[in-house]
């Protein structure tokens, strides 16, 4: 038999409910390959013993009635987990411990999964390459020094190297597909008030939403299943009818309408990019539907207004970080000094820049310009979003534009790494789903990935048109596992 | 636009962070070109759009006031660097 690592959620799932794999055996062979992966530095916290006297615990009584019946599975440090370290992969959290769980990971854990430990990520989700992580860079499987996307760097690259079957991620800006296009795996971005926020730390609150990341379409469905709740815990969650998301996939597309939005087409966007678009527009069109070009004439204003609509959330999300509550603090001459001292040393460089663009944003004469302005050119590009689909029921574009660079490329210039979200970011501030799945590699061979939006609350159609396409690109990455110990 | 040192130790101020010249002179230059980015949605007027607040347009819904957690005080404090059983301690604040 195959490698247990390689196997799918959906085929682990059906080797555990035929018993051809027990929970532990699972559990074990994740365990063992990621204690030979530490160079990848994809773990915060280990939870490996506990890992496997859940998994014996759930043989000994198994229930196969469950969606993930003991499976493993490692999370994003940005979930807290119930008496488990949670640092949201920075120094200010080194020590927290949560003393409640996040309800996505406790949807997780009541299905039968078994926690296996904590995943790196950019220091509070700030970041698009995992470099801002107080816990240090993540390698990208694919190839040695290069990033594995951000802020979930830590879970495309554990999902890529086979450490986990699937993973959770958060998604402000991008944070759940552009890592997913850069180790050639899936990650969705549910609709805003899909997935509830309770329990995970807060960045940008009006953004952020947590979502799956998989090996394929079929598993990504099922962890939707999963993880989609309404919860009276998040005021922001929206009570909907949710799918049956993995039993209802189909590839079945006829006659469903797909938007080409002109604006996508960037300026210095490589060839490569816009010939696996149009790759992907000709499968789209073989699966049967329609392509319709369309126009989102905002687009260009989506990345300026994010940057300040997320760093003045962030600004007043992060003000509770002052260490008086939480783990880390640095002594002061008095109060004011211990406050200032304790985040200065406590947060790193991208999270006091986002932190002081937020405080400048909202503060007295400023805000009208800034802030309320943005609000209402936010308002501007969900517009252009409703209008297209008054005539399309989803939108095709590239992921990211360009593939994943090298660990130290882009640190010393924040708008260049800033550029990496331009497609994902529209997405976030207009609160729909969106999906990106790997598409083909570059020149040097690396992943690039398609992204399909949807309408809100419709992540049925943008998973179907995935799952079809997946038929078609038939996807392979080449892993060499050159990290192996 | 350009943040001048004098803005950028304004704003640490604001945000309670220390900075250290050298840092804030990095923060100035860095800061300049974001909002030199940022200052692109000038071009847009947006004089008759109402701004977007909340993507959820949903209403609060009403629940019963009730406690619902377990007393969880010694866990939270454990969190804390300074407490004293009881409380969370701070550096004095009353003279």
């Amino acid at each position: 038999m195959t490698d247990i690592t390689s196997l799918t959620l959906t085929e682990l799932v059906k080797n555990i409910k035929d018993k051809n794999l027990s929970s532990t055996e699972i559990t074990k062979a994740f365990v063992e390959r990621s204690e030979k992966s530490k160079e990848l530095n994809t773990y915060i916290t280990e939870d490996f013993t506990s890992a496997i006297n859940k998994a014996k615990k759930f043989d000994e009584k198994p229930n196969f009635d469950l969606k993930l019946p003991g499976i493993p599975i490692a999370v994003k440090d940005l979930f807290c987990t119930i008496g488990v370290k949670t640092t949201a992969g920075s120094k200010i959290l080194n020590n927290f411990i949560p003393t409640y769980e996040s309800t996505v990971t406790q949807n997780i854990w009541n299905q039968g999964a078994i926690l296996l430990g904590k995943l790196n990520c950019d220091e509070f989700a700030m970041g698009s390459s995992n470099e801002t992580s107080f816990f240090g860079n993540v390698q990208n499987p694919i190839d040695k020094n290069l990033v594995p996307g951000g802020s979930s760097g830590g879970s495309s690259s554990s999902l890529t190297a086979n450490l986990t079957p699937v993973t959770i991620g958060t998604d402000t800006g991008g944070s759940i597909r552009q890592p997913a296009s850069f180790t050639g795996t899936v990650g969705l971005k549910p609709t805003y008030g899909s997935c509830s926020r309770y329990g995970i730390v807060a960045f940008a609150s009006s953004l952020d939403q947590a979502g799956p990341m998989s090996k394929n379409v079929k598993d990504c469905s099922l962890l939707l299943e999963v993880i989609s709740s309404y919860d009276p815990k998040d005021s922001t969650s929206i009570e909907f009818k949710r799918n049956k998301y993995s039993e209802e996939l189909t590839n079945n597309i006829k006659g469903k309408k797909i938007g080409i939005p002109k604006e996508y087409r960037v300026e210095g966007m490589s060839n490569e990019i816009e010939e696996l678009w149009k790759k992907g527009i000709e499968y789209i069109k073989e699966c049967g539907a329609e392509v319709i070009d369309i126009s989102l004439p905002h687009t260009n204003y989506a990345l300026p207004a994010y940057y300040i609509v997320a760093p003045a959330e962030a600004s007043s999300n992060l003000a509770r970080y002052d260490g008086v509550k939480y783990g880390f603090r640095t002594k002061g001459e008095n109060l004011i000094d211990m406050y200032e001292k304790t985040r200065s040393d406590g947060f790193g460089n991208e999270v006091k820049r986002r932190i002081m663009i937020g405080t400048y944003v909202l503060s007295s004469g400023y805000y009208d310009a800034y802030y309320l302005k943005a609000q209402k050119v936010r308002r501007l590009i969900k517009k252009d979003f409703d209008q297209a689909y008054s005539k399309v029921d989803a939108i095709l574009t590239p992921s990211t534009p360009s593939s994943a660079f090298k660990i130290g490329e882009k640190t010393n210039d924040p708008i260049s790494m800033y550029l990496n979200d331009i497609f994902t970011v529209p997405v976030n501030l207009a609160g729909l789903p969106g999906i990106s799945i790997p598409a083909g590699v570059d020149k040097k061979g690396y992943p690039l990935g398609l992204q399909i939006i949807g309408k809100a609350f419709d992540e049925q159609t943008i998973l179907n048109i995935a799952y079809s396409m997946e038929e078609k690109i038939n996807f392979k990455n080449k892993i060499t596992d050159w990290w192996i110990k | 636009m350009t943040i001048d040192l004098k803005t950028i130790k304004h704003i640490a101020k604001l945000s309670r962070i220390s900075l250290e010249d050298e840092k804030a002179q990095k923060l100035a230059t860095d800061l300049s070109s974001i909002f030199e980015f940022i200052e692109k949605l000038n071009e847009l007027n947006t004089k008759d759009v109402a701004p977007l607040t909340s993507i959820a347009e949903t209403t609060l819904k009403f629940r019963k006031d009730e406690v619902k957690s377990e007393n969880l005080r010694e866990k939270i404090l454990k969190n804390s660097p300074s407490d004293n059983e009881d409380f969370f301690v701070v550096p004095k604040v009353v003279e």
